[in-house]
């Protein structure tokens, strides 16, 4: 376990370099490139603080569209196997089998809370103008 | 491996040896060479030049040079680009006069072009004081300008067979849909549901084949120079093409260019309404709002796999920008805009 700053924290302070004292005096080309690099620091800030809770939650999520499957212990191992879930929905949805009445019910809720997961961590902001 | 960009220093020593050769001038002096931000995949560099002609005139023009970084897939050369910008004057159309066809000086195909001044940044032109005035007017005049757009006749000036079309025996819709669906395939890096869904509805309503036309392909704010009176110009060719002129308008009412003004679809400054009313009074073709729908759910598949390909070239290599990876987490805001559009039709 690693000591006090936490990555949070850490990338608190990078976050908090590039808005004060970067963005408000580099002009042009650079100064909007810092901008978009204190904005990816805010991304990675909420994912690591989503990322498990929001992994959990897709899975079960496919759970419900392909039937239930056993969740992989690691998050590596969670990752590449949630690939291969979300290839085999596109598979079913290609098909035309989800096309219509409760397959494409149950589809649609779940893409729908997976897509409004992806935002909570990018944009924010979005979410709250909908 | 990335490539590196060239210092302004560079550029400015080539565009001066450039300039005299072309000019056959006395001497040429570039300053302020700088490079502009904007245009991801490609370069845009802006300069003055200042040149003393053989009979002793002198002339400081105010350039730029548009150049290609690295040839991008489905993107028209720089001598297209020129050419179309030529007819588009010719056509009233408010675009930058060309100024010269490059050669192989900057070691990438290139052509200059005016500079206008003005503003090109959304978020300045949506928000600031200075650009409320032009903030009332820009609705009707951007379906003016793309009535104009719509009615370049691209025979008459030798470019039909050099912009991209419908494919043989398709409609617009379908040729587009099929083009951006194989983009899609091609170059994903992940599977995206949401996209899946997108595709099977547009293969479903897919609007009937009306009379072409000349296509702008990225009429959006961020390609138009704005001044406190309203629009300047309009830039960006690149993405040019034979087609459904109902494309244009829809892609204008993109979300994502709507930059936060959520209320205001037309660039986030007007209503839709109010775009057709000016672009029909303007002699632009009918409006089918059902077609303009189909477009706008296309736009934002489209802009969502556009979001993927710049990612990839972050991902492959070809480019080490901030600006270009963190795009790569803005697919999501257009699957999200999809999701919400074919529930509402």
């Amino acid at each position: 376990m690693q000591d006090r700053p936490t990555y949070d924290e850490l990338l608190a302070a990078v976050e908090h370099f590039l808005d004060t004292e970067i963005v408000p005096n580099v002009p042009g080309s650079r100064g909007f490139h810092a901008r978009v690099a204190a904005n990816a620091i805010r991304i990675i800030r909420r994912e690591l603080s989503n990322e498990e809770d929001q992994l959990a939650a897709e899975w079960s999520g496919l759970d419900a569209v392909l039937g239930p499957a056993e969740r992989p212990a690691g998050r590596k191992q969670l990752r590449t196997a949630l690939l291969e879930r979300n290839e085999a929905l596109c598979t079913l949805i290609r098909s035309g089998d989800a096309d219509d009445g409760e397959a494409a019910r149950k589809v649609l809720e779940h893409v729908q809370r997976t897509v409004r997961d992806k935002l909570t961590v990018s944009d924010p902001a979005l979410l709250e103008r909908s | 491996m990335p490539r590196k960009t060239a210092t302004p220093d560079e550029v400015a020593a080539k565009l001066t040896a450039f300039l005299k050769r072309s000019h056959n001038a006395k001497s040429v002096r570039v300053d302020d060479v700088r490079l502009l931000t904007g245009g991801a995949s490609r370069q845009t560099w802006s300069f003055d030049a200042t040149i003393e002609h053989a009979d002793g005139r002198n002339e400081t023009l105010a350039l730029i040079a548009r150049a290609d970084q690295r040839q991008t897939v489905g993107l028209m050369t720089r001598e297209i680009e020129y050419r179309l910008l030529e007819a588009a004057h010719a056509e009233g159309v408010p675009v930058p006069r060309v100024h010269l066809m490059g050669d192989d000086s900057l070691g990438a195909p290139f052509f200059l072009m005016e500079r206008i001044d003005g503003e090109t940044i959304a978020r300045r032109i949506l928000r600031d004081d200075e650009y409320e005035g032009a903030r009332q007017k820009m609705t009707a005049q951007l379906g003016e300008i793309l009535a104009a757009v719509h009615r370049v006749p691209i025979d008459r000036h030798g470019l039909a067979g050099d912009l991209m079309g419908p494919l043989a025996g398709k409609s617009p819709a379908d040729s587009e849909l099929q083009r951006i669906e194989g983009t899609f395939r091609s170059i994903t890096p992940e599977p995206h549901p949401a996209f899946e869904l997108a595709i099977r509805w547009l293969k479903a309503r897919l609007p009937a084949s009306g009379e072409l036309a000349l296509v702008h392909g990225d009429f959006r704010l961020g390609n138009l120079i704005i001044g406190p009176e309203g629009v300047r110009s309009v830039l960006d060719w690149e993405l040019g093409h034979v087609g459904d002129p109902m494309e244009d308008l829809a892609w204008l009412c993109v979300r994502s260019w709507r930059f936060g003004n959520d209320q205001l679809p037309v660039a986030g400054v007007g209503q839709r309404e109010d775009l057709f009313r000016a672009y029909e009074a303007a002699g632009g073709r009918k409006i089918d709002p059902a077609a303009v729908h189909w477009w706008e759910v296309f736009g934002n598949l489209r802009w969502g796999v556009f979001c993927i390909m710049q990612a990839r070239a972050y991902l492959d290599g070809l480019s080490q920008s901030v600006e270009l990876a963190t795009i790569g987490r803005r697919t999501a805001e257009t699957e999200w805009e999809l999701l919400n559009l074919m529930e509402n039709g």
